[in-house]
């Protein structure tokens, strides 16, 4: 049989899913390890420094074009899929009992990443937009800290980011042992600790995020 | 145990033929003891259909009637093969329900199973996924010797748990992608665990994601409905292996 290409196949497909959700992954741990810098209540000395070495160094800025990429196959293989999938069921069910087997979550994967979308677009609006504008057009010494504090004084913003970082939590909590399941990687010894390590990281990063923006709201740090 | 007759009320779907639009209809059966079976019930319904003479009675597929053919696929109250884990239709029996309650019963839905009538779709979808590389070349002749070959004991249990697949084809119903991933990774795996299978061991799982994907059915989200759902509780475990398999095999490919 003429052999099928590797890229459209229904498991190729997944694997792209699965590799950018991972690469995507480590670039959360980065992400929370620098913000959570702020919680030592240092006045944003350590997380300026930081945010200073990400935005100059050209490692850092190679891997920044990376992310972006990443994230746009992501999206669009994920949505591919969503709306391939989708039309494998013309005529659907009168009755679906989902909780009967699966968990809710993890039936709705679409919905949570698209809602992760919208809060990724309004954050990126209100921060990175203003990162470049600083370093490229205006040429200010930014202080980034100052600008995170002012910016997470609005409650509506608050709010915003409270749900972006649930919508993470519950993406994650599927999509973490979802990956290793995707590369092939599921074994009775490991498994287990795979998935507790996704639940633990599912609550812990988004956790941290929203601990930071409720800190930073109250003025605790 | 104690014997109870139950009435119920059933929405079925009826549809005469594979261009028919279809519809619910709702029928009510009276005194059903609960130690019938799902489909001793049906039989029950579709002689009082016949009594009636208002009503064909209703088509359904069924052959062993006791879970091993994997002929009987009801989509039950949102569920395939009904309420029961790990049980087919035929071995649902009816102390499962309620008296008075009301049942849903509906074809599997999927692109690649059209309905042929009623509550009969045509699954060979799957027989044409196996044709495409579900088996071993053997060379006919005297059997050869079971234990000629040693296996190791835990691939060959594997295998066989794999190999319990019935192709009853409940994963796909219950599958929001109507994905045959479960029935595709069990049938590869089967075959990829044992030493029979390793000369077609990378050409099978190519050709047979490829007929997968052709038949119509979709990709696999990891939401593990199928392996909930499955009457022969198939693991997803075998999902794995068949992706491992499959991008093993398509790297390793020269064309
Ligand atoms: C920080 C951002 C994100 C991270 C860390 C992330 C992570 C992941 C991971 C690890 C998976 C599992 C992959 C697999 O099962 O093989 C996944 C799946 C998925 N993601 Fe994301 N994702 C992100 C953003 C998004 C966005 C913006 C969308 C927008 C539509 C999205 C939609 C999906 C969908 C539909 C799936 C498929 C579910 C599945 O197959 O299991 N994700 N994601
Ligand atoms: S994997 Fe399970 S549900 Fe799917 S066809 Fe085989 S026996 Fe049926
Ligand atoms: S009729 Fe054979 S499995 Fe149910």
């Amino acid at each position: 049989m003429a052999k099928e290409n590797f890229l459209t196949s229904s498991i190729g497909k997944k694997l792209v899913v699965g590799l950018t959700g991972l690469f995507l992954i480590s670039f959360l741990v980065v992400h929370v390890g620098i913000n959570s810098t702020i919680l030592l209540n240092d006045n944003g000395e350590t997380f300026n420094t930081a945010a200073h070495f990400m935005s100059h160094n050209w490692v850092i800025r190679v891997m920044e074009i990376g992310l972006l990429l990443g994230i746009i196959a992501h999206i669009f293989m994920t949505l591919k899929l969503h709306f391939e999938n989708k039309s494998k069921r013309p005529v659907g069910y009168a009755v679906i009992d989902g909780k009967a087997n699966s968990k809710w979550y993890s039936r709705s994967m679409t919905l949570l990443g698209t809602l992760l979308l919208i809060f990724l677009v309004i954050h990126m609006a209100d921060f990175w937009l203003h990162t470049k504008k600083a370093l490229y057009i205006t040429h200010e010494n930014e202080n980034s800290y100052l600008e995170v504090k002012e910016a997470m004084q609005n409650p509506l913003l608050l709010v915003i980011y409270i749900a972006g970082f649930f919508s993470l939590g519950f993406h994650l909590l599927h999509g973490f042992p979802s990956a290793f399941q995707t590369l092939g990687l599921n074994h009775k010894k490991y498994t287990p600790i795979i998935k507790a390590a996704g639940t633990a990281f599912s609550i812990i990063v988004p956790g941290l995020f929203a601990a930071i923006a409720v800190a930073l709201f109250f003025g605790l740090v | 145990m104690e014997h109870t007759t139950i009435n119920l009320t059933l929405k079925v779907w009826r549809q005469k033929n594979a261009s028919d639009k279809g519809s619910f209809q709702t029928y009510n059966v009276k005194g059903i003891s609960t130690e019938m079976s799902f489909l001793e019930m049906f039989d029950v319904l579709n002689e009082q259909l016949i009594a009636e003479g208002k009503d064909e009675p209703i088509a359904f597929d069924h052959d062993c009637r006791e879970g091993i053919c994997g002929m009987c696929s009801m989509y039950i109250n949102g569920r395939p093969h009904g309420p029961w884990h790990g049980t087919t239709t035929c071995q649902l029996h009816m102390r499962a329900f309620k008296d008075g309650e009301t049942v849903v019963v509906e074809p599997w839905r999927a692109r690649a199973f059209p309905v042929i009538r009623d509550l009969v779709v045509d699954r060979r979808a799957f027989d044409r996924i196996i044709q495409a590389g579900g088996y071993i070349s053997v060379n006919t002749g005297n059997a050869v010797d079971a234990n000629a070959i040693p296996i190791n004991k835990k691939d060959a249990d594997n295998a066989f748990a794999a190999a319990s697949c019935i192709g009853c084809g409940a994963c796909v119903a219950a599958c929001k992608n109507s994905s045959a991933m479960l029935f595709v990774s069990a049938k590869v795996s089967q075959l990829a665990l044992l030493p029979q299978g390793g000369p077609e061991r990378q050409t099978r799982v190519l050709d047979m994601v490829a007929q997968m994907d052709k038949e119509g059915f979709g990709s696999c989200t990891n939401t593990g409905a199928c392996e909930a759902e499955c009457p022969k509780e198939i693991s997803l475990e075998n999902i794995a292996r068949l992706n491992r398999e499959f991008t093993a095999a398509s790297l390793a490919s020269e064309e």
